[in-house]
């Protein structure tokens, strides 16, 4: 049997890459896949705590099962706004976003 | 400890989300950033499965692997002009964000190696799909009939909102 900790070192390694590129990315869809991974990282937490310790029961499974509905929500909106950014200013990098309004 | 099917199973795939999520972060081509994604939530989609969530499983590889993946590839083939590539990262840069990278993972991972979980363990068998589906229905204690409302207006709030906002004016 593989022991639970060895799911939760994968999903935190997972978890602090997401971080250290939302950091260190200047393109906003590169930073956008930063986020991505970090909540699958979640997801994988989520899982995990509920297989090994309640596997009675289904909290964790239904919050992973919303959580991947409400993180395509979110990429569908998030990517709508980069398209029309690029379409104003010809450029998705962060730093060249200094205003909000035009 | 003996080394069984499973722990294989479990390292080829804990070594294929790492390798993929690092070079996720670190590659300087956009295009292949999203790839490298693609195989981290093909990689998770495998625990979901060795887990035996097979509904779980399914959902990601149908709406992360499938629909997300392909938004963020059209995406980016829309806004990324040929040859595109990421500038080098200035070197204190880079190491700032790597040295708090790195610090804050060492205190996770020391905070959660100490921590004593209650008595951990797996029995194997499937989950049926009757009871997700009589669970995610129903609107007694553990159902989950409210959530699932919500989340359908949510997601026609967002339609809405990925229309109004990313149309020609």
């Amino acid at each position: 049997m593989i022991k639970m900790e060895y799911y939760l070192v994968v999903s935190t390694i997972m978890m602090f890459v997401g971080i250290y590129g939302f950091v260190t990315r200047r393109n906003l869809l590169a930073m956008l896949i930063s986020v991505e991974l970090i909540l699958n990282s979640v997801d994988i937490n989520f899982v995990v705590f509920n297989r090994f310790l309640f596997p009675e029961q289904l909290e964790g499974f239904f919050f992973t099962l919303f959580a991947i509905g409400i993180s395509a929500a979110e990429t569908a909106v998030a990517i709508a706004i980069i398209i029309n950014i690029y379409r104003n200013i010809r450029n998705i990098d962060a730093k060249s976003l200094r205003e909000m309004k035009w | 400890m003996e080394i069984t099917l499973e722990l294989i199973v479990f390292t080829v795939l804990a070594l294929f989300i790492g390798v993929s999520a690092i070079l996720a972060v670190t590659t300087r081509r956009i295009l292949r950033a999203a790839t490298y994604l693609l195989f981290v939530l093909f990689g998770t989609a495998g625990i979901y499965f060795q887990l035996n969530y097979s509904f779980l499983g399914a959902v990601q590889l149908l709406i992360y692997a499938g629909g997300i993946t392909v938004l963020y590839v059209f995406s980016i083939l829309l806004t990324s002009s040929q040859g595109d590539k990421a500038e080098d990262l200035k070197g204190y840069k880079l190491f700032a964000g790597l040295g708090a990278t790195l610090l804050s993972l060492g205190i996770c991972l020391w905070v959660m190696l100490r921590h004593d979980f209650n008595p951990s363990h797996f029995e194997h068998g499937e989950l049926h799909v009757k009871t997700i589906g009589h669970a995610l229905m129903s609107p007694e204690k553990f159902g989950y009939v409210l959530p699932f409302e919500v989340i359908s207006i949510l997601l026609l709030a967002c339609i809405v909102g990925g229309i109004l906002i990313a149309r020609k004016r």
